[in-house]
C-alpha cells in the first residue's frame, strides 16, 4: 500500500499566468474541477492506496498540485523553493504538514530553486532531475548530497513541459514513458544511456499530459487523450485508468502534478 | 581575448553536463582549456571540472558565462577589480571598463560594491574615502581618479525576462506597431502610473514639442495636476510652444483650436520668449501673473521639477534652458537618479539622451509616431522598454482618461 498526498481543490483557479498553459482569460470551471479531482481521489483510493489530504489554503490556488511540495525519500523531506512568488506561499504549509508527520525536513539554500517531485523522479536508485524553467541545476547537486544518490540533471527546453513530470514518467520495470522533444540533445542522450525500454510518446499525446501519470506498480492513472500510449502500456501488462483532467490542464497540470508520493522511494542504495 | 575561469560540480559526467558546457563554449565561437578534472570513483561521487573560458569580447564572454551558469557553472575567480588612475582631466586610463545599464558590482579589497547610477557607456570610479563605486562620464573624470580597468572583478547582473505576467513591461519587452489596437495596453500603462504614484515612485516624462503641436498639452497638464509627473526633461521648443499656446493660443503660429495659421502667428513664439525673458524666467512669469495656463505653469504651480536643455536651433532660449551640453547632461544625470518609471515621447534627441542615463531596471515607455525612433529607443537600451508607435495626442488623451477612471474607481471603492 502506497501513501499519497493530495490537496482538495477548494481554492483552485487560474489566478495568474506562470506557464504557457495558463490564461486568466480561460478560467477553470470550479464544479468540473471538483468532480475531476474527486475522480482522481476515488481512483487512487480504489487502487489500495492510503490518501492523505493537506488542508488547502485561500489565495494559493496551485496548492492542489502537491507534487511540487517537495521530495520525500524515506523519512526525509526536501521542501521546494518555488521559482515564482505566486507559489512561494505554499512551501511553509507543506513543510509544516510533513514535519508534523515525523519527516525530517532538509532545507535547500534559499537561493536555489527546486520544485520537488515535479522536477525529481527516481528510476531505480537514480534520481532524474529537470532544470531550467523551474528548478536550478545547482539544487540538484545539493539534493544529491542530501540523499547520497546519483542525480542525472536534464535540461528542459520546451516551455509547455516545464516540469520533468510533464514529459517523463518512470515505470517500475526500469523503463519510462517520455516525450523526447521536451529535452535537449544531451538530456535525451543521458536518459537513453540510463533508462532501458523507453516508450516514446508522440507530441499530440504528450500535449494531453499523458506522461503526467501516477504509476502504482501495475496500475497507471493518467489523463485521457493518449490511446497509443495506453495501448503500448497495456501490451506491457499495465492497467491504465484514464481520467478527464481538462480543468487542471488549463493550469499545466494533471494526475501526477496532483499527487505526491509519501515517500517517492523508501531508501536509496549506493 | 578575455577569459574567465568557471567551475562545474555534481554528476556532470553521467548527466553529460561537462560535454554540453564544452560544446556550448565552442558553438559560441569561444575557446576553453580544461585546468582540472576530478572524476568521482563511485556511482554517487560527484565530479569536478575547472575550465578556463576565453572569448573575443567582454560582451561575448558575459553572454557565454550567463548561459553556462544555467548549466551550473560557477565563476571561480573572485579576484579584485583592477584600478588605474585617470591620466588627466576628461581622460580615462587605457583599457577602462565600459559600462552597460545593467546592475553592476565591482570587487575591491575582497568586498563587492554595487556600482551606483548604472548607465550606458560610462566608466566606473572608486572613491576610497567614501568606499563607493559609481559610474563616471568623460566630462566628470578628474586626474588621479581611480578607474576600473579590464574585466576582472566586475560582475554584471543582467535582468532576466520574467516568464510571469507581473506587469506589461516585463511581459512584453516589445514594440507595438501603429496597426495594433492599444486600448487594453494603455489601460495597463495607466495602472502602472497609478501604482507608481501610490508607491511614491519617481515618474519621469521626456516630452518633445509634438506634445504641444498635436494639442496634447492639456492632457499632460492634467497628469501633472493628478500627481503623475515628478520630473520633466525637454528642450527649449517644448516650453516655448507651450507658453506661446498659453499666451496666444498658437503653437509656432498655428491656431490649435481652429487648426489654421493665425494672423502674424509666426511672431507669437518670439513674443512669448521675450515676455518670459523679461520676467526673468518661467517661474517668475508664473509668479507675476504673466503665465496663467499650460504645462510649464502647471509644473511651477505643482512644484514638478523641469529640466530644459538647449540645442543649436533654439530661438531665445528661455532663461531656464541649459545651453552647455555637458552641463545639461550632468544635470540630467543628477535629476534622473531615483526614477522608477519613464515615459519618453515625441522627441528623439532628448529621449536618447535620457535613455542613455537610465538604469535597465527603470520601466521605460517610448511613444512616437516614427517607428524608427521607437525601435532605436527600445531595441538596445533596456530590457524593460515598451514601445508604442502612435500619435501623441490620442495616446495621452486615452491615458489621462484611463487615469481619471482609475481614480474614480478608487474613490468609489473607498467610500
Amino acid at each position: 500500500m502506497r501513501e499519497l498526498l493530495l490537496c482538495p481543490p477548494d481554492y483552485y483557479g487560474i489566478e495568474y499566468e506562470i506557464n504557457p498553459w495558463m490564461s486568466r482569460a480561460r478560467g477553470a470551471e470550479t464544479e468540473l474541477a471538483q468532480s475531476q479531482w474527486q475522480g482522481l481521489h476515488q481512483t487512487l483510493a480504489s487502487l489500495d492506496n492510503k490518501i492523505e489530504l493537506v488542508p488547502p489554503q485561500p489565495k494559493l490556488p496551485d496548492m492542489v498540485f502537491t507534487a511540487n511540495a517537495g521530495l520525500a525519500v524515506g523519512k526525509k523531506f526536501i521542501p521546494s523553493n518555488f521559482r515564482h512568488q505566486e507559489r512561494a506561499g505554499e512551501a511553509p504549509y507543506f513543510a509544516r504538514w510533513m514535519e508534523e508527520r515525523g519527516y525530517e525536513i532538509l532545507r535547500l539554500p534559499e537561493n536555489l530553486y527546486f520544485e520537488g517531485e515535479g522536477d525529481a523522479l527516481f528510476v531505480g536508485d537514480t534520481l532524474f532531475c529537470g532544470y531550467k524553467f523551474r528548478s536550478d541545476i545547482q539544487s540538484h547537486r545539493a539534493v544529491a548530497e542530501m540523499l547520497g544518490c546519483l542525480v542525472i540533471s536534464v535540461e528542459l527546453v520546451d516551455p509547455r513541459f516545464y516540469h520533468l513530470d510533464t514529459c517523463f514518467c518512470p515505470l517500475p520495470d526500469g523503463g519510462a514513458a517520455w516525450f523526447p522533444g521536451a529535452f535537449d540533445e544531451y538530456g535525451q542522450r543521458a536518459i537513453r544511456a540510463h533508462v532501458q525500454e523507453l516508450i516514446d510518446v508522440e507530441e499530440e499525446e504528450a500535449k494531453c499530459f499523458s506522461c503526467n501519470a501516477v504509476v502504482l506498480e501495475r496500475d497507471i492513472v493518467l489523463p485521457e487523450g493518449a490511446p497509443n500510449l495506453v495501448k503500448t502500456l497495456t501490451n506491457r501488462g499495465y492497467r491504465c485508468h484514464q481520467l478527464p483532467m481538462s480543468e487542471f490542464l488549463k493550469a499545466g497540470g494533471a494526475c501526477k502534478c496532483l499527487t505526491m508520493f509519501l515517500p517517492q522511494r523508501e531508501s536509496v542504495k549506493f | 581575448m578575455l577569459s574567465e575561469t568557471v567551475e562545474l560540480r555534481g554528476h556532470i559526467i553521467d548527466s553529460l553536463i561537462l560535454p554540453k558546457v564544452l560544446d556550448e563554449i565552442l558553438t559560441r565561437g569561444a575557446n576553453f582549456k580544461i585546468a582540472q578534472v576530478k572524476i568521482g570513483q563511485k556511482r554517487t561521487d560527484q565530479s569536478f571540472a575547472r575550465i578556463e573560458v576565453s572569448a573575443e569580447s567582454s560582451e561575448a564572454l558575459d553572454d557565454l558565462i550567463l548561459r553556462l551558469r544555467q548549466h551550473g557553472a560557477e565563476v571561480a575567480e573572485k579576484g579584485d577589480a583592477q584600478l588605474a588612475p585617470a591620466p588627466s582631466d576628461g581622460i580615462f586610463p587605457a583599457d577602462f571598463y565600459v559600462t552597460t545599464n545593467q546592475q553592476t558590482f565591482v570587487r575591491i579589497g575582497g568586498r563587492e560594491f554595487e556600482v551606483r547610477a548604472p548607465m550606458l557607456d560610462s566608466a566606473i570610479m572608486f572613491d576610497r574615502q567614501q568606499e563607493i563605486a559609481r559610474t563616471v562620464r568623460f566630462a566628470d573624470v578628474r586626474k588621479g581618479m581611480e578607474i576600473v580597468v579590464g574585466h576582472k572583478g566586475v560582475r554584471v547582473a543582467p535582468r532576466q525576462r520574467a516568464t510571469s505576467r507581473r506587469d506589461i513591461f516585463q511581459f512584453l519587452n516589445a514594440n507595438i506597431s501603429a496597426e495594433r489596437p492599444k486600448g487594453a495596453l494603455i489601460r495597463e500603462i495607466a495602472r502602472e502610473f497609478e501604482a507608481t504614484r501610490k508607491a511614491k515612485g519617481k515618474i519621469l516624462i521626456v516630452a518633445g514639442a509634438a506634445v504641444v503641436h498635436t494639442g496634447a498639452a492639456e492632457y499632460l497638464e492634467r497628469m501633472i495636476e493628478g500627481g503623475y509627473v515628478d520630473l520633466i526633461i525637454s528642450g527649449n521648443a517644448f516650453a516655448v510652444y507651450d507658453i506661446e499656446s498659453a499666451l496666444f493660443g498658437t503653437a509656432l503660429g498655428m491656431n490649435l483650436e481652429q487648426d489654421a495659421r493665425a494672423d502674424a502667428g509666426h511672431e507669437n513664439h518670439m513674443r512669448a520668449i521675450n515676455l518670459v525673458r523679461a520676467a526673468g524666467g518661467i517661474s517668475n512669469a508664473v509668479k507675476n501673473g504673466t503665465l496663467t495656463r499650460g504645462i510649464m505653469r502647471a509644473c511651477v504651480k505643482h512644484k514638478v521639477e523641469f529640466l530644459l536643455t538647449g540645442s543649436v536651433r533654439d530661438d531665445g532660449p528661455l532663461p531656464e534652458v541649459i545651453t552647455d551640453a555637458v552641463a545639461a547632461q550632468r544635470a540630467m544625470r543628477e535629476k534622473i537618479e531615483g526614477v522608477t518609471l519613464a515615459l519618453l515621447m515625441g522627441t528623439m534627441l532628448h529621449s536618447v539622451a535620457a535613455a542613455n542615463l537610465l538604469p535597465a531596471s527603470v520601466k521605460t515607455l517610448v511613444v512616437d509616431i516614427n517607428p524608427a525612433a521607437v525601435a532605436k529607443l527600445t531595441d538596445d537600451q533596456t530590457f524593460q522598454a515598451l514601445g508604442l508607435v502612435t500619435d501623441i495626442e490620442p495616446f495621452l488623451r486615452e491615458l489621462t482618461e484611463c487615469l481619471s477612471q482609475l481614480r474614480g474607481v478608487a474613490k468609489t471603492s473607498r467610500t
